[in-house]
This record gives C-alpha cells, structure tokens and sequence, in this order.
C-alpha cells in the first residue's frame, strides 16, 4: 500500500491494489465487448465473398482489403460509396451548420430584443420539440415534393435545420452573460449585430462546438428521411445507402464491399468526433468567468 | 469635458415611481458622488445619464445639449461597470481598443491612446492577458483604461470599488480621484459607501428612496444636513438621534440629532443620562457606547487622552447647544 505513487488530482478517489487491476480488467474486457462487432465487420471487408458465407466466419482480416474498398468506392452496388459519402457530408454538415446558424439569431433575438409575442414565439419553438420529423413526415414529403426539391442537397437538409434544442441551448447560454457586457458594448458603440459578432459568437465557441459534434452526428445518421425523398441513387446518403446494398429476392448479398461501406460510413463522424472533441474540451477547461 | 445638466429627472418602472425628480447643474470637472442605500435610485439616475435607461420626465443636458434621446455611444460618456464588464474572451488591449474600433479610429491612433492609458495605469506589462488571467485590482484598472481611452467629457462611475478588498478599495479611491484630477474630465460616481462619497467628491447628492435630500460640498453636507436621513447616513459613526421631549426641547421639533464627536461624558450638567455599554479604544480616538434612560443607544466619540469611562456604570451627557440639529416629525432640519 505504501508504494509511492503520484498524488491524485484532487476529488479523484485513487484505487489502489487489487481494485486497481480489476477496474482496468473491467474497463478492457467492455471496451473488447463492444469493439468486437467493429473487429468482425472489418474482418469481413478484407475477405472474399466465398470465405464470409462459409462458416467458421474468419476472425482475422484476409488479403482482399485493396480490392473491397477501391470496388465499394468506385463503383458500389447501386451508387459509388464515394458519391454517398459526398452526400452524407454535404447533407450533416448543411443539417449542422445551418441548425448552429439559425438557432443562435433566433436565441440571440429572444434574448437580447423586446418584441411583441416574444414568449409565445419562444414557446412556440419550444413546443416543437415534441414534434419529430417522422410524426410529421408526411405533410413534410408534401411540402418538399411540391417545391421540387426531391433528389436534391436542399430537399435533404431544409426539412431538418430547424431545432428548437439547439436554439433552447443557446437561450440559456445566453441568460448566463451579464447585463452589463450587453451594456458596455453599447457604451462602446456596438450596434446589436456588431455586439452579436463580436462578443456573443467568440464567447458560445465551446457551446457550438458541442453542438456540431451532436448535430453533425444527428445529421450523418439520418435513414428515414433520405430514404424517402431521394429515389435517384446517385443522391443516396451513406446510412440508407447501406440498406439499399442488400438485395432483393435471391441474389446473393456482396458481403465483403457492404462491410468495407459501413467501415467507410464511420470513418467521418469519427473524425469530427475526435478532431471538436479537443476544441470543446478545451473550452470546458479554461472556462471563462 | 463638459457640463452636466439634470432637470427634475423622473422614472417610472411601469406604475413604480423609483426616481422623483432630481435637478443638478454640474459644472465642467466637477467630481459629483451620488450617494445613498441600496434601491434608493441612485445608479438607475446613473444609468439615465448614461442612456441605458429611459428618461420618463425631464431632461439631460450634456454640454448644453439635451440628449434624453440620444444613444449612450453617442452621447460622449465611458462608463465603469461595478462587475468591470469586460470581455471575456479579448486581450487587455482589445478590451480598451473595442470602443475606438467601432468608431473606426486610424489603428496607429488606437495603438497610441492605449498605450499611453495602460502607462497612465501602470497596465503595460498586462496588455496581451485575458481578463481571467488579472487581478480584481488590475481589472478595475483595465475598466478604468476601457473609459479612458475614448477621451469622453464624462466619466460615468457604478460603484466601481465595491467588489475589491478594503485595503485596495482606499488605493484605488485615491487613483481614481487623482485620474479625474489629471484629466480634469467631469465624473459621475455612484456608490453607497458614504466614505468614498466624502473623500471623493467635489460635491455630493444624497439620494433617499427616489429624492435628492441634498445636494452639497462633502463638509457642508456632514456639518450641515438638511434632513434626518443625511445626518444619519453620512458619518461614522452615525449621528445620535434623541427624541426631543426626552431632552427637554419642546416646539415643533420630534428629534435632536447629534454627532458622536459633539458629544461629552460629563458627570455634572448632564442634559441626559445613560448606561455606559463598552468602550472601543481606536487609538486615536475612542468610542463610547451608552444605552440610554429611554431605551435609546448612543455613541461618544473623544480623545483616547480623556479617561475611559467604567463599563456598566451610569454616566451623563453634555453637549453645546450650537451643535443640536433638530428635525421635525417628517425629518426636515429645523433652524
């Protein structure tokens, strides 16, 4: 018990011993549980078709990683998984973007304006929460398919880039800055727009950054919705486009090429992930005051 | 630099009358403290003057020029906010830059004027920090620099001092009332500590729930109050209060103020008698607290030479009549 180990931070209750060992065990033994199916899917895209369809299934990549990936980029099953992965990223980064840019003027205009019916209009918005694209899916199709804009970047993203969280986030960031900055930039001269820009944006950069990471990653993992409005393949996003890989009837299913798209498919939001997660955490750790 | 002028200025929040009509002609350079207990009105007359609040009745005049309407950026004020309002997320020099900035100033000239009110502060060698990484003291200086820099006729002042430590707070009063000196620009401070209102200003207004009760030169309102409330505010320790049949003055006069320091223990001629409570030597001086024969308290303040008086013992006061302050049952001065 007396090794000399360093001093835990503060706060942090230190295991020691046999605890010590066991909780890492734990924490291995989840992490290899839940990275297994990960491991098999890649396994599967580095194989050949016949090798995935006769059992034992290989649990070790084979030689045909080049070949799956270059066929599942170039040239897919129904569109290339290059044109889907296009696709998707135009379609979360919009949802993303778009969802920032809107739900920090419509917050920064129910915080900072007196305007008739303001509360109503902010619960309003709220009440939208409740209501989901797939509750209002149908009305939605309506709308979209009579603006033509089925097939299309904009049918993907408009219907999604409202959010009512996004916007609730940002009020109650809001809230929390004092008064008196709002009135010092206005003894300095800023007219509201300028005192948005220059004050409110540079100090949400954390809050903002959590959210592309959430929104990002909502966007990204949209089925339902790509699923019914885009019918010609080459506007097929990655997550429906996997689904449609598997076919119909008796043909036989190209294993190896839908596994190395669905290791495609995480690729992306990994990245966001871990590329905003040092930015956010950051901001978290020198907290402004 | 300019005069200031507030002509019978009012506000209502809705059906709430909080300000009830205050008139001042400051003239240019002049240090004015406003000074008064929390939710008198004194920094929502403050904040008129500045423009972040509507004047309901009245008029500002800023240099002879009614500016009621007017927007605060326009109006050739800086003001210093009691939590320093700095940005959060800019440099020290940004921070005193922005106003010069929006106004579009030529960078060379935003570059100097900063330079030479961090060197009037001392900020110099802070000026690339985030507010996080400076002192409650340096950020004072750095709110200080925000208002400096635009060169405005009136500095605007929001109890400035109140989130600093005693020690600092007497260092920076003196910094502050030396500034204004230097500059020789008109200032407007509010604050409740009545001893930054005497050492500060040049004249001061004593706000009372929404009413200016005086307006005067720091001494003149000490040695001088109109009412009961000024006598009892400003001063520490505070005037004593006795009622006037207790004391055997009669006429219209409901009470007899006078201050601890006018006040002597004495064992003959005493005009009223009391319990000696303790004594608090000072040094300098000493403080003498009495429970009087009706119930009242008291304090004496003499000479740390004078004898100390036995606690618990009964003891009585004597005073001239020339420093009695009457009052009448509304608080009024009678003279």
């Amino acid at each position: 018990m007396a090794r000399n180990r360093k001093a835990p931070p503060p706060g942090m209750v230190e295991k020691r011993g046999a605890g010590y060992w066991l909780t890492h065990l734990g924490l291995i033994m989840g992490v290899l549980f839940i990275f297994f199916p990960i491991w098999l899917a890649f396994v599967a895209s580095t194989v050949s078709q016949p090798e995935i369809v006769h059992p034992p299934m290989p649990l070790w990549p084979g030689d045909q990683l080049w070949e799956n990936y270059s066929k599942a980029l170039v040239s897919g099953i129904n569109a290339p998984v290059a044109t889907m992965l296009l696709n998707s990223l135009v379609m979360a980064m919009g949802i993303a973007v778009g969802k920032i840019i809107i739900s920090l003027l419509s917050a920064f205009a129910i915080v900072y304006f007196r305007f008739p019916f303001r509360k109503v209009i902010f619960w309003l918005i709220f009440v939208t929460l409740m209501l989901p694209v797939e509750v209002r899916i149908v009305p939605t199709y309506e709308v979209v398919a009579n603006f033509g804009m089925l097939n299309s970047y904009s049918g993907l993203i408009f219907p999604l880039i409202a959010s009512a969280t996004a916007t609730f986030l940002f009020r109650q960031f809001f809230m929390t800055v004092p008064d008196e900055l709002a009135e010092a930039a206005r003894v300095d001269g800023a007219r509201p727009m300028r005192f948005f820009w220059d004050i409110i944006l540079p100090m949400s950069r954390t809050n903002i950054a959590a959210l592309f990471v959430i929104l990002f990653i909502y966007g990204w993992n949209q089925y339902l919705w790509p699923l019914l409005i885009t019918t010609d393949p080459s506007m097929n996003t990655i997550v429906m486009g996997i689904k449609q890989m598997f076919p119909s009837g008796d043909d036989i299913a190209d294993w190896p090429v839908i596994m190395a798209t669905s290791i495609l498919a995480m690729i992306p939001p990994v990245f966001v992930v871990v590329g905003m997660q040092r930015l956010f955490m950051r901001g978290l750790v020198d907290s402004e005051k | 630099m300019a005069t200031v002028s507030l002509d019978n200025l009012k506000k209502s929040f809705g059906r709430i009358d909080v300000i009830h009509g205050v008139s001042i002609d400051i003239e240019d350079g002049e240090f004015i403290v406003i000074v008064g207990p929390s939710g008198c009105g004194k920094s929502t007359l403050l904040r008129m003057v500045a423009g972040l609040e509507t004047v309901t009745e009245g008029e500002v005049r800023i240099g002879g020029e009614r500016v009621n309407e007017i927007e605060p950026m326009d109006r050739d004020i800086a003001m210093v906010f009691q939590n320093y309002a700095l940005y959060p997320h800019m440099s020290v020099f940004d921070n005193m830059a922005y106003g010069l900035k929006i106004a579009r100033r030529p960078k060379p000239e935003i570059a100097e004027r900063v330079a030479s009110a961090a060197k009037l502060l001392q900020l110099e060698p802070y000026l690339k920090r985030k507010p996080r990484e400076l002192s409650g003291g340096q950020r004072q200086r750095v709110a200080m620099g925000r208002a400096i820099v635009r060169k405005p006729a009136v500095f605007l002042f929001d109890e400035p001092l109140s989130n600093l430590d005693a020690k600092l707070r007497v260092q920076m009063r003196l910094e502050i009332k030396q500034l204004q000196r230097e500059l020789g620009v008109t200032a407007l401070y509010v604050t409740h500590d009545q001893v930054e209102a005497m050492t500060l200003a040049d004249r001061m207004i004593v706000m009372n729930d929404g009413v200016a009760d005086q307006i005067g030169a720091p001494l003149d309102v000490y040695s001088d109050p109109e009412t009961a409330f000024v006598a009892g505010f400003i001063g520490s320790p505070p005037t004593n209060f006795f009622p006037a049949g207790a004391v055997g003055l009669s006429g219209g006069a409901k009470t007899l103020g006078i201050r601890p320091e006018h006040l002597e223990l004495a064992g003959e001629n005493a005009r009223a008698r009391g319990t000696v409570l303790y004594a608090e030597a000072l040094g300098a001086e000493t403080l003498v607290h009495l429970r009087m024969s009706d119930g009242e308290m008291a304090t004496v303040r003499q000479d740390s030479s004078a004898p100390m008086p036995v606690e618990k013992t009964e003891i009585g006061l004597s005073w001239d009549d020339r420093h009695q302050m009457l009052f009448d049952a509304a608080g009024a001065r009678i003279r």
